[in-house]
């Protein structure tokens, strides 16, 4: 067994990465939107963990600003966002019913299975030691899809977003130790700009169908 | 030899010790919740005092009845004496590995469950019904969770496991984290702890264990009681030394030994008060809550399975 | 001399056929004479196969009888060994248990011969299958085991509900008996002969070994009963005699399993790892859709029917795990998958019957089928409650008792998982196996439903209340029962030795890991991986309960035990409706895993003729309403169509003769 090789801290990184996985899966499966926010800044902090140790591992101490923006972005502005957005929205005890919620995640556990399938040849190509994580970030960034489309409340919806957005980063960090500074710099703020425009979006959309539901919004067909 | 005697002093020390277990997380339980509280010491004396009381028994009651006791407290107390506890390499482990354990439960609770049916009341019906229901959906969980330990370590039996971590240098196992916490999920389940069960309630619809014992009294009242003490007590020493297997004795010399006992107590008394905490900070969840609850548990054991073989292997 | 022994059990298994006939219309005679003979038939098929499964060895015999070019072949190597002494076993304990139970349909407007006759031949068929050494001579016992067992099924024709039940398990049968001569089809067609060292020498592709594979494995399937091929289970077992429900629980659906490994490890050779996949889903799904249905029946035979899918799904689990570690050069644990496969059927025959004899026991005393009129009935038939009570904890896979060892055999092929190079499979194996420990827990919940619903609480009905013990004859049949799952519980490592021999015929490696450590400890692949010391369970059980007793007992504590009224909360007396019902015990399970049954259920509102109004609560079977009904309607429709060319004018049909004739000539010339 090769665990026994690794550092310590490459240890650490992989314990990281499972703890993200799991952050999804709560994601996945949590009903009520605070929680589901506060969960989604927990992703993040671990998101800033790893993205430190990695720096500090690799001595690449330009991921040290891209861990500071996760940590200021992610932990704290969206999520402190996100919940003002809630409040003013007076939706914060909304409870939503997740249809067949141990079906979900029994897909969600085979995606993870899929990820991994699927990642199993690029991870011959990469020679870092952290390279088992490639798989790990795919089923995060899956999960968020598979989130937004399992929800209906919008807010859930971007939730969802946004992790596939983490599972990126953590791709990203962990599989080659971090993209470009300018790439790393334009998707933050990306996230930072989308996060924005959905809290105007949420506005325009309850004015519009008087509900965060976008169940209601299913005339994306053209049969009429 | 020596090793037999060790066995059986070990058992009787886990057996003699689970009352105090119980007693202790409720004494902690009551501190946090600024009460007074009974000294652990209570439950022995609860104990002796039903064995000194008569006993009275349903006209409806059968021999199933009058065996189920003693049957679910030797098969509680035989799964005990296989546990490593103080120390590994007797020879009692070789008698079980954690599958068997997980049996030894099986068959407990199936007795559990008929004594509950034997005298006809709605109440025993309805615990046994429960209890069946919630265990059915618990062991899946910790055969996930063994599963995910005996893939990193090859081995089911607990003996060896815990060795095997301790000679090899420590290295931080995501999937153990996640069977872990599993695990320790699933023990609020199967020890019928809030906020699955409550052990103080007698409030009939929601009871669950209680449901079953509901018309034992005296000695047979005692023994069940006890069995569930045991079985407390055995799931703690089963987490305690899975996951923190430090200090248990590796070999029978009597300082070896000294420390292994210092150390379990230690390990199971923080344990008990994580258990204390948890059970002040939580409700009781709607039974129909129970199968999300245990279903997140197994998600956490399928994740640990999932992380061994994609982050840890090769 | 095993294979001597085989056919004094085939001949005595002829003559309890043919020589009642000589009886007229003498009842004890019949019973006597064709009892008697079956169980010799039994006894010499435990002593032939026993022996063959011992030596290790294949006995091989061409009878110049059968097809003008292929004779009959007929061999006994440690396979067919194993499943005739379990064939054997059952017989055994039917043919004593059989002269007692059929006294009631001796009152019956039926004659006792047809019972008789058909159950020899049912008996003959399944060991002529399990001798068989050609495809012809094994359809033949094929036939003939499924032709008895149809008209046993509909020995009591005066009911409905049987006629409809065997005609559903004669269309099955045969569309089965089509697929497996299909199978042998395409084997021989590549190997050049139908019997089976030819079959065995063909060299098929993937494309045409897979097709072979499917064929047997839906036409086996279909006896065994796999989902979703198991709908005339429940349906044919409820009807039948029980103990002849107990033979078809216990062993028809074994010797379908011996043709499946038979055909997939003998005759296909290589098997594909995809295979052995799709073998372990399907058996995971009946599993844990066998005990799930289960769970909701109130039948007590038609439960056990479920429960019959559900083991067989555990069984076709270790199979898949065994072909998945062939295919991946894994022969010790395919052999280890193997032996707990086979353990399992073994096991399998043992405690079903056993339950199937219990239930015919309940049957016969209190007319009763409904567990929801049962109850109480350990206060009249101790005996069999007690022979009862082992049978639901050895199907519960409960240690110290033998459906434990099995399935642990199961988890441990199962946690060998790791070995295989593919992750994928690795991983899905462990879920597999989780799927497995849901089934157990569920059994257990279910046989705690059974007994605590039939045996223990309040007489539910006044037959209840009156019935007393069955005859000696059945007591002790289902004793022996009873004990054999004790002996094979507590001693599987001298059991599991004997079993390797068969792993070592067929896969070249035994399983010389699990007995090293003695008789005492079963280690399944090596001392430091797992081991199970059975005798030391029980004996740990019987000390530590009589230490317990000892310390408690009443003579030393003055404690006295009072026997008083069950506590009602001072509301006045309890009666037997009070209790928790079986479709009660269920509810919770039906709520949590409600999308798995088609669920029917309403409130009727109160009326003048049925005060304080009523539940109505059906739970059907999916494979019906979704697969069977589906294919009857689309064949109705398409014969429908078909009719068309029903003029009904003869000068048509003369057309059709006539255009035959042309279309033939033209092909000949």
């Amino acid at each position: 067994m090769q665990m026994a090789a690794l550092p310590l801290s490459e240890q650490m990184i992989l314990t990281l990465a499972a703890l993200i996985l799991f952050t999804s899966f709560l994601l996945l499966a949590q009903t009520r939107i605070v929680t589901l926010i506060h969960t989604f800044a927990w992703q993040g902090a671990l998101l800033f963990f790893a993205t430190v140790l990695v720096a500090i591992v690799s001595g690449r101490h330009h991921l040290l600003i891209s861990a500071g923006l996760t940590l200021a972005l992610k932990v704290f502005f969206i999520p402190w966002q996100l919940r003002r957005l809630v409040v003013r929205l007076d939706i914060r005890r909304d409870v939503e019913t997740v249809g067949s919620s141990s079906l979900i995640m029994i897909g969600a556990g085979a995606l993870v299975l899929f990820s991994y399938y699927v990642a199993l040849p690029i991870r011959e190509l990469s020679m870092l030691s952290t390279r088992n994580t490639i798989a790990i970030s795919l089923a995060v960034i899956l999960i968020g899809m598979l989130m937004i489309i399992t929800r209906r409340k919008a807010v859930a919806q971007v939730i969802g977003f946004m992790s596939m957005e983490n599972g990126l980063m953590f791709a990203a960090v962990s599989a080659t130790y971090g993209m470009p500074m300018v790439v790393e710099l334009g998707v933050a703020f990306d996230v930072l700009v989308a996060a924005i425009l959905f809290g105007v979006f949420f506005f325009q959309i309850r004015n519009g169908i008087g509900s965060l539901n976008v169940d209601h919004l299913n005339r994306l067909n053209e049969v009429d | 030899m020596n090793g037999w005697a060790l066995a059986v002093i070990q058992a009787g020390l886990l057996a003699f010790g689970a009352p105090f277990l119980a007693g202790w997380v409720k004494w902690v339980k009551c501190k946090l919740q600024c009460r007074q509280g009974p000294s652990p010491w209570q439950p022995y004396r609860n104990l002796s005092k039903l064995f000194r009381k008569d006993i009275v028994i349903s006209e409806q009651a059968s021999p199933v009845f009058r065996m189920a006791p003693y049957l679910v407290f030797s098969v509680t107390a035989l799964a005990g004496s296989v546990m490593p506890f103080v120390a590994i390499g007797l020879p009692t482990s070789a008698i079980a590995d954690v599958i068997v354990l997980v049996g030894f439960f099986a068959l407990a609770r199936f007795f559990l469950a008929l004594a509950g049916m034997d005298v006809g009341t709605a109440f025993g019906g309805m615990g046994s019904s429960r209890e069946m229901t919630i265990s059915s959906l618990a062991e899946p969980a910790i055969l996930m969770a063994v599963f995910t330990l005996a893939m990193t370590v090859s081995s089911t039996n607990l003996a060896s496991m815990i060795s095997h971590l301790l000679v090899e240098p420590f290295q931080l196992y995501p999937s153990f984290i996640f069977a872990g916490m599993g695990l320790l999920l699933v023990t609020v389940a199967e020890t019928g702890r809030i906020p699955v069960d409550n052990p103080a309630t007698h409030l009939e619809l929601t009871m669950i264990h209680e449901a079953m014992i509901l018309e034992y009294s005296g000695r047979h009242l005692a023994l069940m009681e006890w069995a569930a003490m045991l079985k407390l007590m055995i799931y703690g020493v089963l987490i305690a030394n899975l996951f923190i297997p430090w200090g248990i004795a590796l070999e029978l010399t009597p300082l070896a030994l000294a420390i292994g006992l210092v150390a379990i107590t230690g390990k199971l008394a923080v344990l008990g008060v994580v258990l204390a905490v948890a059970e002040t900070s939580l409700a009781k969840m709607r039974f129909f809550r129970v199968p999300q609850f245990l279903g997140l548990a197994f998600i956490l054991c399928l994740l640990g399975m999932l992380s061994h073989v994609i982050l840890e292997v090769r | 001399m095993p294979l001597t022994l085989a056919w004094i059990a085939l001949l005595f298994a002829l003559a309890s056929a043919l020589l009642p006939l000589l009886c007229g219309n003498r009842n004890r005679a019949i019973k006597t004479i064709a009892f008697l003979l079956l169980g010799l038939a039994g006894l010499a098929g435990i002593a032939g196969g026993g022996l063959a499964l011992l030596q290790g060895a294949s006995y091989n015999l061409t009878l110049p009888v059968g097809l003008p070019w292929l004779h009959s072949h007929l061999h006994l190597d440690p396979l067919s060994g194993f499943f005739m002494v379990i064939v054997g076993l059952v017989t055994v304990v039917a043919a004593v248990y059989g002269p007692a139970y059929v006294r009631e349909y001796e009152q019956g407007p039926q004659f006792l011969l047809p019972l008789t006759i058909f159950t020899a031949l049912f008996v003959l068929g399944m060991d002529l299958v399990l001798l068989a050494a050609d495809a012809f001579t094994f359809m033949l016992g094929w036939e003939l085991m499924s032709i008895s067992g149809y008209m046993l099924v509909v020995y009591q024709h005066q009911h409905e509900r049987n006629r409809s039940a065997a005609f559903i398990y004669l269309l099955m049968s045969h569309v089965g008996a089509l697929l497996i001569l299909l199978a042998y089809g395409v084997l021989a067609g590549f190997g050049d002969g139908f019997d089976f060292t030819h079959m065995a020498a063909a060299q098929l592709s993937l494309g045409w070994g897979s097709v072979a594979f499917a064929l047997a494995l839906l036409g086996f399937g279909i006896k065994a009963g796999l989902v979703p091929l198991h709908v005339w289970l429940p349906e044919a077992h409820p009807v039948a005699p029980s103990h002849i429900s107990a033979m078809m629980s216990g062993v028809m659906l074994k010797v379908a399993v011996y043709g499946f490994i038979r055909f997939t490890f003998d005759l296909l050779g290589e098997v594909h790892w995809s295979w052995g996949l799709i073998v372990l889903l399907i058996g995971c799904a009946s599993a844990l859709l066998g005990v799930l249905y289960a769970l909701m029946q109130h039948d007590l035979k038609r439960l056990l029917a479920y429960h019959s899918v559900e083991n067989i799904g555990i069984i076709y689990i270790g199979l898949g795990l065994s072909m998945i570690f062939a295919s991946n050069d894994l022969p010790g644990l395919a052999a280890l998958g193997l032996v707990a496969a086979l353990y399992h059927s073994l096991n399998h025959a043992l405690f079903k019957s056993l339950l199937f004899f219990g239930a015919g026991a309940i049957l016969q005393q209190s007319h009763e089928h409904d567990l929801g009129k049962m109850g109480g009935l350990i206060r009249g038939m101790p005996v069999t409650a007690g022979c009862f009570l082992i049978g639901c904890i050895s199907i519960s896979a409960l240690p110290p008792f033998n459906g434990f060892v099995s399935e642990w055999l199961t988890f441990q092929a199962a946690l060998q998982g790791t070995a295989l190079k593919s992750g994928i499979l690795g991983s899905l194996i462990p879920v597999a196996a989780a799927v497995l420990a849901l089934t157990g827990a569920l059994a257990a919940a279910c046989f705690v439903k059974v007994f605590g619903v039939a045996f223990l609480g309040q007489a539910r009905s006044k037959q209840s209340l009156a019935a007393k013990e069955a005859a000696p004859g059945m007591l002790i049949g289902q004793g022996i029962l009873a004990l054999l799952c004790l002996v094979f519980g507590i001693f599987p490592t001298w059991t599991v030795g004997v079993i390797s021999n068969i792993p070592l015929m067929l896969l070249g490696v035994g399983l010389p890991e699990a007995t090293a450590g003695g008789w005492l400890w079963l280690t399944p692949v090596g001392a430091q991986t797992a081991s199970y010391g059975a005798p030391m369970v029980l004996l740990g059980i019987c000390l530590a309960w009589l230490f317990v007793y000892l310390r408690l007992h009443p003579r030393r504590r003055k404690t006295s035990v009072q026997v008083g009224a069950t506590w009602d909360c001072g509301f006045g007396p309890l009666n037997a409706r009070m209790q928790y019902t079986a479709t009660a015990f269920a509810m919770p399970i039906r709520r949590i895993f409600q999308p798995v049954w088609p669920i029917e259920e309403r409130i009727e509102p109160e009326t003048a003729e049925n005060p304080g109004g009523g539940r109505h609560l059906k739970v059907g079977d999916w494979a019906w309403q979704k697969i069977y009904l589906v294919i009857g309607r689309v064949l109705l429709a398409s014969a429908k169509r078909a009719a068309l060319i029903q003029g009904g004018n003869i000068r048509v049909y003369l057309a059709y003769s006539f255009v035959t004739l042309l279309f033939l000539l033209w092909v000949i010339v």
